[in-house]
């Protein structure tokens, strides 16, 4: 193993004459000249025992772990307004795909009319329509049954005015035309009249609608937050790092590189406190999927349930944790890096 | 390469620290620049490295007026001088080689291009064995050394010094002068500040001497 030679016994520096020429086309011209040797440490590959750059920006510090935590809550939060939203969303879906997929025709009694013969023609001119997969008219006992609640038992339905309903089930709402089974049956079915729930769905799209524009209000409202701390804790980064800033300027380096070593430094945080609060979102939803599923039975969960469905965040909802994840890590390289430039223009 | 005409700095509205400054550091030129503590030595060095702007004055830097250059320039003629401080200013949380690799890394190049060269540079300087360690366990000395190999290591047309041997013993100061010697015979041009007049003394250079913020050369 060479030893070094310190300078007192090796004063000639390990290059070629520095005339103006050679000093062009080489940096450091030492190719003339052996190989050194080095001392391997234990264990060192190829590199002779050097460690993978370190990065410019040091890595751990004290600001840096607390905006890695700030970082990690707010994507936590963003990601838990994602699957709420998503939840609802999907609620709603559910509601309106059930209230869309079933239709009701109601024939009024009319004085010399008879009702089981337009019955019939409603239920004709009804399954005429694509879409339609089933349709079907209330028995007499099925009527009694649902007017027992207000009128009590044993109801003569002739000797009152009673419209009698059709229960349509729709396969394909797409396919089926509601507004023109509508008036086909206004025009040829005396004393018939739809009822397509439509009042129904578009409250309840407008709700859906409203919880995810207020979901998306709160998203941008925690990004924002984040956005501000990355300014703030970028700001504070230059100020710790002042040294670095004025080493990397004096060996001739460009603003843009070091924004960009900062920006680096800055997207491993984000990516670091992104992954970790989209985790602990996922670990959340997971373990409320878990607890209304063992407390199924009990009243609360049984009323939820029945508004909601079953709560589990579905697919999209993860994805929305990823996307996060990825909006998360973007934001706070893309602020850092604004912020250092910001920075290096006001220092010069 | 460095031409200034009458020169003058201040800081904020204080009086003038440095004062008429005319001269010009030549290609392949060796120079010490002197004068008492407080003389404005390491205002000037950091004029000459253009991380001051005069407040009055002409400072042309490889041909290029400072006074209107592109900030964005300033990086480039940067590179073509070695600057090494004082107090060093190596990175603690890099290793020796990290450190003196620095300039390389900015130049954007890969490590595998410049592993060879910093190795046998930092072997020249003395600090083969070292170059694993961390700046917080090196001696003054090994501190100076990487910091001077940092300086050397994209083979700067100029090296700017400031105090280098202010750390070191008697010794290691004249190993130390020797290699600035020796890098100025290989074309490089030196300028060393010191208030050591011991040194002064032992090599026969050009002398730049400040003094109530005014110059005087002797050639």
């Amino acid at each position: 193993m060479k030893s070094p030679t310190p300078p007192d016994r090796r004063d000639t520096p390990p290059s070629a004459p520095a005339s103006p020429k050679n000093r062009a086309k080489k940096p450091v011209a030492l190719k003339t000249r052996k190989k050194p040797t080095v001392k391997k440490k234990k264990g060192s590959g190829k590199s002779g025992g050097l460690r993978p750059s370190a990065p410019i920006v040091p890595p751990q510090t004290v600001a840096g772990r607390a905006l890695a935590l700030v970082v990690a809550i707010m994507s936590l939060l963003a990601c838990l307004t994602v699957g709420a939203v998503t939840l609802v969303w999907d609620a709603a879906d559910d509601w309106q795909n059930d209230l869309v997929r079933e239709i009701t025709i109601q024939i009024r009694p009319i004085d010399g009319v008879d009702m089981l013969r337009e019955i019939d023609k409603a239920i004709a001119l009804t399954l005429e329509f694509p879409g339609i997969e089933s349709v079907q008219a209330l028995s007499d006992d099925e009527t009694r049954s649902l007017l027992q609640p207000w009128l009590g038992e044993g109801l003569e339905l002739d000797a009152l005015p009673v419209p009698r309903l059709i229960q349509v089930s729709v396969s394909d709402p797409g396919l089926l035309n509601i507004q023109d089974l509508r008036i086909s049956l206004e025009e040829q079915v005396a004393g018939a009249s739809l009822d397509d729930h439509s009042v129904w769905t578009s409250r309840l799209s407008a709700m859906a609608g409203a919880v995810v524009l207020v979901g998306f209000g709160i998203l941008t409202l925690v990004l924002g937050s984040m956005v501000l701390s990355v300014v703030f804790a970028t700001q504070a980064a230059m100020a710790g790092n002042k040294d670095v800033v004025s080493v990397l300027h004096f060996v001739g380096a460009e603003d843009s590189f070091i924004a960009r070593e900062f920006q680096r430094h800055f997207l491993v945080l984000g990516l670091k406190g992104g992954i970790t609060g989209g985790l602990v979102a996922v670990i959340c939803f997971v373990c409320i999927g878990l607890l209304t599923r063992n407390s199924a039975g009990y009243a609360g969960a049984d009323q939820f349930t029945a508004l909601f469905g079953s709560i589990s965040v579905s697919i999209p909802g993860y994805v929305g944790v990823v996307a996060v994840v990825a909006l998360v890590a973007f934001l706070t390289s893309i602020t850092s890096r604004w912020a250092v430039k910001a920075h290096l223009r006001k220092v010069d | 390469m460095i031409r200034f005409e009458n020169v003058g700095l201040r800081y904020g509205m204080g009086q003038e620290i440095l004062r008429d400054l005319s001269f010009e550091i030549e290609p392949q030129s060796f120079q010490f620049l002197t004068g008492p503590s407080g003389a404005g030595k390491t205002s000037l060095i950091r004029l000459l490295f253009m991380s001051l702007r005069p407040t009055r004055g002409l400072i042309r830097v490889f041909g290029r007026d400072l006074s209107i250059i592109d900030k964005k320039e300033l990086p480039e003629l940067r590179r073509k001088i070695g600057v090494v401080f004082q107090d060093f200013r190596l990175l603690d949380h890099l290793t020796t080689y990290e450190n003196v690799a620095l300039p390389l890394r900015v130049l954007g190049k890969e490590e595998a291009e410049y592993r060879s060269d910093v190795i046998e540079l930092l072997q020249w300087v003395g600090l083969g064995e070292r170059m694993h360690v961390f700046p917080p366990v090196l001696s003054g000395g090994e501190k100076q050394r990487a910091a001077i190999a940092r300086a050397l290591i994209t083979r700067p047309e100029v090296l700017l010094a400031d105090e280098p041997t202010g750390n070191v013993d008697p010794p290691l100061a004249r190993r130390l002068l020797r290699l600035f010697t020796e890098l100025n015979k290989l074309g490089t041009s030196v300028v060393i500040a010191t208030h050591d007049m011991s040194l002064l003394e032992q090599f026969n250079a050009r002398q730049l001497v400040l003094e109530d913020g005014r110059m005087t050369v002797y050639d």
